[in-house]
């Protein structure tokens, strides 16, 4: 609005000026500084002479001949195998996601349309299954997971991390399922569908933009997790978080620091990627429980 | 929706919640209430030229024997709540009975796990939560005022400290407060002591590991009020500053009300998730000086010796914390069904 912003005092635009650019500083900076450092070696990382050395790469050039080294990338991903922990967060994330929705897209459906109490029993349940931290279920899982011999499996994981992503995909999609019109499956149950049936020819073809909201959610709780994959995961079976984490129990005695900072811009840069393309769709996730109540 | 239609639904996803949710919170509570078995000894008696000994083995097979039958371990009752990991009692009564004052008994208590734990808990919960809320607030006011062309890239970068996996970014943060990090090195300067550092104080750790806790929920808030600034009725606005209000009036008088019902939304959110803090701790290496209830039960199950027990109980008490900071979700999701 043009009109407001010439009615606004130089003072006020100053203010926003300036808190914008402090936040943007708070918020992008770590990550660009991070990004730049990674192709450095460590003591130009970490600069106790001089902190300008990090941005120059002073002793990168000593070191290594030229301003910029892919040493810690080479170091991570091939000595230290960390493509076979990328592989198995990209089998353990697909499958968590498929698996979420396929029962989330089910349950949230009905919840939408049952307009019984016990639906509502449900989703209250499912709310406090959602608060529960994943670490306090862990301790439940490993002495049955010991004794049946289930411990350190993909499969067990991805099966758990489906678990503990259900009552947040069965709400989410509850309320975008709500805002599809109820007269448009019954109206085709009236014309002689069955209830699966109007799911599947009419429900189906309208609810992506729904899923793929979820999804993305779905998603990054399988990645970013720790708690449950450090605990469930044998370490030839580890996804990229618990790697990181064991690289700094390792190598960073050894001084190999450059190992878990290029590992962490590895881990950053899907997630990138992921907000470039799908901002709009997790604004609308993160808004869909707090403006529609 | 018919009653059979709903349970086919409904049938897969309830099933996972019930065996992996619900089973493993029965599960951890009965495992609180057992501890491991003692190993079996047994007496051996040799005999030789010098006469006869007697001497203590181990039995391993009764040991495994034992172990094998009753995988639980021997009932405990509430014995590993009240031990010196956990509530602590016989330790907290003579820390009561033998300190003078207030201070000492809180500086004593802090040595108790449990106590160290719960504390910094709580302390991060509710110093996190409110400024969460005020920072997401102003730069989300902020964002409004903007011109529309560069609000894309302005929410583009500040989800990236939301979105960014808890563990990478609290240690992309600890690397930069590092001793020899950038910023650790501008604070020496500015507090003029070379020695300063950040993993050897516990008030700035304490402080620190806040400061990454801000960062990363400060953009939710920020999304969800952004949202809701956008739907603020342009009419009632245009009405106030033609009665004249100030833009800090219409703020205080106009947008904050609107924004009333998103901001206990957002409390609540984020009362649940910050009591959970876990990762930056790992990140931040920061358990000598701060730890959570959900660091506490992983450092029980990793490790050599995996303490089960003594993880389960601890469990069991982060549960009840969660459920009484639930409580007030609850009660209010009810009444608006009921109103419903």
């Amino acid at each position: 609005m043009p009109s407001k912003a010439q009615r606004q005092p130089a003072t006020v635009t100053a203010l926003v000026i300036a808190i914008l650019a402090i936040w943007m500083a708070l918020a992008a900076i770590p990550f660009l500084w991070t990004l730049w450092g990674s192709f450095k070696v460590e003591g130009d990382f970490f600069s106790k002479a001089d902190w300008l050395n990090a941005l120059s790469g002073k002793l990168t050039q000593v070191e290594t001949g030229g301003r910029f080294t892919g040493d810690g990338y080479y170091g991570a991903w091939v000595q230290e195998e960390f493509w076979r922990a990328a592989w198995n967060s990209v089998v353990v994330c697909f499958f968590v996601v498929t698996i979420s929705l396929t029962l989330g897209t089910l349950g949230g459906y009905a919840l939408a349309r049952s307009t019984y109490r016990y639906a509502f029993w449900f989703l209250l349940a499912a709310l406090i299954f959602r608060a529960m931290p994943p670490i306090t279920l862990v301790s439940g899982y490993l002495p049955v997971f010991f004794q049946w011999n289930l411990w350190g499996h993909t499969a067990t994981t991805i099966v758990v991390l489906v678990a503990i992503n259900q009552p947040f995909t069965l709400w989410m999609l509850h309320s975008f399922f709500k805002n599809i019109p109820a007269e448009l499956d019954e109206s085709a149950m009236v014309d002689g569908c069955t209830r699966f049936q109007a799911f599947r020819h009419v429900i189906i073809p309208v609810m992506w933009p729904g899923v793929i909201t979820t999804g993305l959610f779905s998603f990054l709780l399988a990645y970013n997790d720790f708690a449950v994959t450090t605990m469930l995961l044998s370490s030839e079976n580890q996804t990229m978080i618990p790697k990181v984490a064991s690289f700094l129990g390792t190598t960073q005695t050894k001084g190999n620091v450059m190992f878990a900072v290029s590992s962490v811009v590895s881990v950053t840069a899907p997630l990138f990627l992921m907000i470039l393309f799908f901002q709009r769709q997790i604004v609308s996730g993160l808004t869909a429980g707090a403006v529609k109540g | 929706m018919k009653h059979k239609s709903f349970f086919w639904f409904v049938l897969p996803s309830a099933l996972a919640m019930l065996l992996f949710i619900f089973l493993p919170i029965i599960s951890v509570i009965i495992q609180s209430l057992h501890v491991d078995h003692e190993q079996v000894i047994r007496t051996v008696e040799t005999c030789d030229l010098f006469g006869c000994k007697q001497s203590t083995t181990i039995d391993q097979e009764a040991t495994a024997a034992l172990r094998e039958a009753k995988p639980l371990g021997q009932f405990a009752g509430v014995r590993t709540y009240l031990d010196r990991n956990h509530l602590a009692v016989d330790e907290v009564k003579s820390t009561w009975d033998g300190s003078k004052g207030w201070r000492e008994f809180g500086s004593q208590m802090l040595n108790l796990p449990f106590y160290k734990a719960i504390s910094f808990t709580l302390a991060f919960t509710f110093v996190v939560t409110p400024l969460v809320i005020i920072l997401g607030f102003i730069i989300a006011v902020a964002v409004n005022s903007a011109t529309r062309k560069i609000r894309g890239p302005l929410i583009f970068f500040s989800l990236l400290p939301m979105m960014i996996t808890p563990l990478v970014g609290a240690l992309i943060l600890f690397w930069m407060v590092d001793a020899r990090g950038v910023i650790g090195i501008a604070l020496q300067h500015l507090a003029g002591n070379p020695e300063l550092s950040v993993k050897a104080s516990t008030p700035l750790m304490w402080i620190m590991l806040m400061v990454y806790g801000v960062w990363h929920s400060a953009p939710f808030a920020f999304i969800v009020y952004y949202a809701g600034l956008q739907t603020v009725s342009q009419d009632t606005l245009e009405a106030a500053r033609v009665d004249g209000a100030s833009r800090w009036l219409q703020i205080r008088h106009v947008v904050i009300p609107h924004l009333l019902p998103l901001t206990t939304f957002i409390a609540l959110m984020q009362l649940m998730d910050n009591f959970r803090v876990f990762e930056p701790i790992v990140s931040f290496a920061a358990s000598a000086h701060a730890t959570s209830l959900s660091w506490a039960i992983f450092n029980d199950l990793g490790g050599e010796t995996r303490q089960l027990s003594s993880a389960a109980a601890t469990s069991v008490l982060t549960i009840l914390g969660v459920a009484i900071l639930l409580m007030p979700v609850l009660v209010r999701t009810w009444r608006e069904f009921d109103r419903k």
